[in-house]
């Protein structure tokens, strides 16, 4: 791991991995930029929170604009806002499908696009990282959407890593198991244990290894690896 | 011609919905106001729900010549599902039938 300080933009910091991330990046020296729709209940000398819907436009090039300004440019995006929502197809409305992709495939580009700018006015070489999930390979029963979503996600990351690579830019998604956050709060016992037994290593996820994940993405050493998705638990 | 829509003819068509659920099924789900349908001591499981909606929604769609689609964001929460209770599916119908 590099000991050179950079800034890292993550989004959705204000609970849950995010905020996991937020922290262990800070913990290493570097600044970290987050976002998120609600304010968080935390404070953290070397993070700054912006008010933002990773989804709105118009607030997430303002937001990339002013890390521009203060900071000169961008080392390190991770897009970890998502939002799921465990229903079964034929009970699903098209509000579902609005609000998840809204958040999960546009803010992922919004960012995406916007951070790349920044990377490349500055002539850094970037690192992107994006969020799938398990749900995705495993055709998970009552995630259509949230699967289908980060099924895009997955098809941008390949593509965007070859648009990127001549400047520099690696872009790689890690996709995790259910991990305890309150994305999951609301699915059954048994519905997490099914789903667990179907993993390689029968285990909820912790942060640290979506973490190990992306440290391994953003080391200056990892600019030949792009364009890949990582599973968490040997899915 | 269709009866008029008030709680109760929704509740008499859910009623319906539930003994034919139960004739085809084999099962003996309760048309009471109470019944719970979802979460612990629930009358049905994910599936059995959706297979239940589905025989509600057709059931309401004859009974009133209505186009009714029973879909929610929180259809599978065992909190804040409409379709937790018996009672609460039918003022969900209720209130889906009243937006224009």
């Amino acid at each position: 791991m590099t000991t050179k300080s950079r800034t890292i933009f993550i989004t959705g910091t204000r609970k849950g991995i995010g905020r996991f991330l937020a922290e262990h990046y800070v913990a290493q020296g570097h600044r970290v930029v987050g976002v998120s729709r609600e304010a968080p209940d935390w404070t953290l000398a070397g993070y700054r929170h912006f008010r933002a819907d990773v989804a709105d436009e118009a607030m997430m090039r303002g937001v990339f604009h002013e890390v521009r300004r203060d900071y000169g440019g961008l080392d390190v995006l991770i897009n970890n806002a998502g939002i799921a929502s465990m229903n079964h197809v034929l009970l699903t409305p098209m509000k579902t499908l609005e609000s998840i992709f809204s958040t999960n495939v546009f803010g992922t580009f919004l960012a995406c696009r916007e951070g790349a700018r920044l990377m490349i006015a500055a002539k850094r070489p970037g690192r992107i990282v994006n969020f799938a999930t398990v749900a995705t390979p495993l055709r998970l029963e009552g995630e259509a959407v949230y699967a289908a979503s980060k099924a895009a996600v997955e098809s941008l990351t390949r593509v965007l890593a070859r648009e990127l690579a001549e400047y520099g830019i690696t872009v790689n998604a890690v996709g995790p198991t259910p991990v305890e956050t309150d994305l999951i709060r609301s699915v059954s016992k048994e519905k997490i244990a099914a789903l667990l037994a179907r993993q390689a290593v029968p285990r909820l996820g912790e942060m640290r290894d979506i973490a190990n994940v992306i440290d391994f993405f953003i080391r200056e050493e990892s600019d030949f690896v792009t364009g890949q998705v990582v599973y968490l638990g040997g899915v | 011609m269709p009866p008029a829509i008030t709680a109760e003819s929704i509740a008499e068509s859910v009623s319906r919905a539930i003994a034919a659920h139960n004739a085809s099924e084999g099962t003996a789900i309760p048309a009471a106001a109470d019944t719970a349908l979802l979460g612990e001591g629930g009358a049905v499981d994910s599936l059995g729900l959706v297979r239940l909606v589905m025989t509600v929604e057709r059931q309401v769609e004859d009974d009133f010549g209505v186009s009714l689609s029973l879909t929610d964001e929180k259809a599978m929460s065992q909190r804040n599902s409409p379709f937790r209770t018996v009672g609460t599916l039918t003022a969900y119908i209720g209130s889906c039938l009243a937006q224009p």
